[in-house]
């Protein structure tokens, strides 16, 4: 992987000879000049030193994960902190004892928060990831499968679809006894309808590539070639939509969780402490909503970021950009 | 004669059309020919090669190796190159993994054909066309095909490179006994290489197949 050609660090070889005449005779010698400051000497070499594109990207997606690990783990420690009451600590605006203020009970919104963050990202992750692998499984299916596996998926699409989103999460939420589970199937089993179309069209565009042709003419099986070919084609498309996924599956999460049907509210979640701190609005108390919202955005942003990251290392005609 | 390639009574027509660019056409290709299609622009030329290398199912009639229909799956021994090398490699593979899918090429195949070894941890985009057309031979050597359909392979080069590559083949195809069919608009590439040329008369009723000595 690391080895893709760096067009930044080649001009480095010429440099010397070059900088000799255009930069001010007084530099003392060419060799000590080189090694400090090979971008000054080329005229079309970027001004500012970077890193190769690839290694940032994976960099970046890194830190990001790490970030959204650290806020799980965070979350899970705090746990504790999130649900224990202090009445005399109650309704307090953020300062510095309490970085997100107090809640009506007198809990500290920010351990509330990070420990509902650590909820929603579980939740979301859990049932993007599993929504999108269904999506992927049976639009391949439906693409590679003939007529009529074709028929049945895009009959179950058209099921799904017709049925409102909220409703069937819901239904589903309710005959699995509610909860973590309930939130979390009634979300991936919704959810993988329109990305399961998106993988079928590629799919299909794929299929009838020249070079798929030439695959199977060189001996290739079916499955062989959706393997090599039609995966590596698709994985872009299935990372945007399970990026887009995500802040889908969070809110219906809240949504779910706000009307009764999800999350107890006993379990800090970012749809719950919204739910409630809806009624404390009107009472002034801000904090209660604004910042736990922000939270979620930053952590929906955070996804995205990497998701980005990680697009721009796998699709090779963005991979130097 | 070590192989022959028949093809016997073909009769092709795209999908909703009712005029046959292929009508009954026969033809045999010794493992030892070099034979070249000549007809104008549009009378099955490609086609005809598609058909050849299994690409495309014949309405009637059948394509033979040695006697024998061609297998359905696994590695087709007659392989086609086309003429547009950047559809036939796959943009998301690296050069040596597009190689690989066919099998190794062995390492004169590499300097006979200018192929350069940094080239190989590229993607496709990162290669021109004449680039890239190398490794698509490289490819189709690499499969150990005994026949190749060559449907224009060198029309985007310099006549130089035109020569170096035709150069490497024919050693190449002397060496191994690998027949070849192939397609060229260029007289003069017709006359060096072909030792035989086949003219084509397209769609016509009774599809005519003049045999006419080395051009």
């Amino acid at each position: 992987m690391p080895e893709l050609p760096a067009p930044v660090s080649q001009p480095t070889a010429p440099a010397p000879q070059a900088a000799a005449p255009v930069s001010q005779p007084t530099v003392p010698a060419p060799q000590a000049a080189a090694p400090a400051s090979p971008s000054g000497a080329v005229l079309h070499s970027p001004l500012r030193r970077r890193l190769p594109n690839r290694r940032l990207a994976l960099v970046l997606f890194v830190v990001m994960l790490s970030l959204l690990a650290a806020v799980v783990c965070a979350g899970i420690a705090l746990a504790p902190t999130a649900t224990a009451t202090d009445f005399s600590q109650k309704n307090l605006s953020p300062g510095l004892g309490h970085l997100f203020g107090t809640d009506w009970m007198g809990r500290d919104m920010f351990a509330r928060t990070t420990a509902g963050l650590a909820t929603s990202v579980l939740v979301g992750l859990l049932a993007a990831g599993a929504s999108a692998c269904i999506a992927l499984v049976l639009g391949m299916v439906a693409a590679l499968g003939g007529k009529k596996a074709d028929g049945v998926v895009l009959w179950l699409v058209d099921l799904v679809m017709g049925i409102p989103h909220i409703l069937l999460i819901l239904l589903i939420s309710f005959a699995l006894g509610k909860g973590f589970w309930g939130v979390a199937v009634g979300v991936a089993l919704t959810h993988w309808t329109s990305l399961a179309r998106v993988v079928r069209a590629e799919v299909i565009q794929c299929r009838q590539a020249p070079y798929v042709a030439l695959a199977r003419r060189l001996g290739r099986g079916p499955l062989d070639v959706a393997a090599r070919h039609m995966l590596p084609a698709v994985l872009p498309q299935f990372l945007v939509g399970l990026i887009l996924l995500f802040p889908h599956a969070i809110l219906h999460e809240a949504a779910i969780t706000f009307l009764g049907f999800g999350l107890p509210p006993e379990l800090p979640a970012i749809g719950s402490i919204l739910s409630e701190a809806v009624t404390y609005l009107s009472s002034g108390m801000w904090w209660l909503a604004l910042l736990p919202g922000v939270a979620l955005l930053a952590a929906v942003l955070l996804f995205d970021r990497a998701g980005a990251c990680l697009r721009s290392l796998i699709d090779p005609y963005r991979a130097q950009e | 004669m070590t192989g022959c390639l028949e093809a016997r009574d073909l009769v092709f027509a795209y999908p909703g059309s009712n005029v046959p660019v292929i009508d009954g056409l026969s033809l045999a290709v010794g493992a030892e020919e070099r034979v070249a299609l000549h007809a104008p622009s549009g009378s099955g030329k490609t086609t005809l090669g598609r058909l050849l290398a299994g690409y495309l199912a014949p309405l009637a009639g059948e394509v033979l190796l040695d006697g024998a229909v061609l297998p359905r799956r696994g590695m087709c021994p007659i392989q086609l190159i086309g003429q547009h090398p950047e559809l036939v490699c796959d943009p998301r593979m690296r050069m040596r993994d597009v190689l690989k899918e066919a099998g190794t090429p062995d390492e004169e195949v590499f300097d006979g054909l200018g192929i350069r070894r940094e080239w190989l941890a590229r993607y496709a985009h990162e290669l021109s066309g004449g680039e890239l057309q190398r490794f698509c031979i490289a490819r189709a050597l690499a499969a150990r095909a005994r026949f190749l359909i060559a449907d224009e392979i060198t029309t985007m080069l310099d006549a130089v490179s035109q020569a170096q590559l035709w150069r490497f083949i024919l050693d190449k195809a002397a060496a191994d006994g690998i027949g070849i069919v192939f397609v060229s608009h260029s007289p003069a590439l017709v006359s060096r290489v072909a030792t035989r040329v086949v003219a084509l008369r397209a769609s016509a009723s009774a599809s005519a197949l003049f045999l006419s000595p080395r051009a």
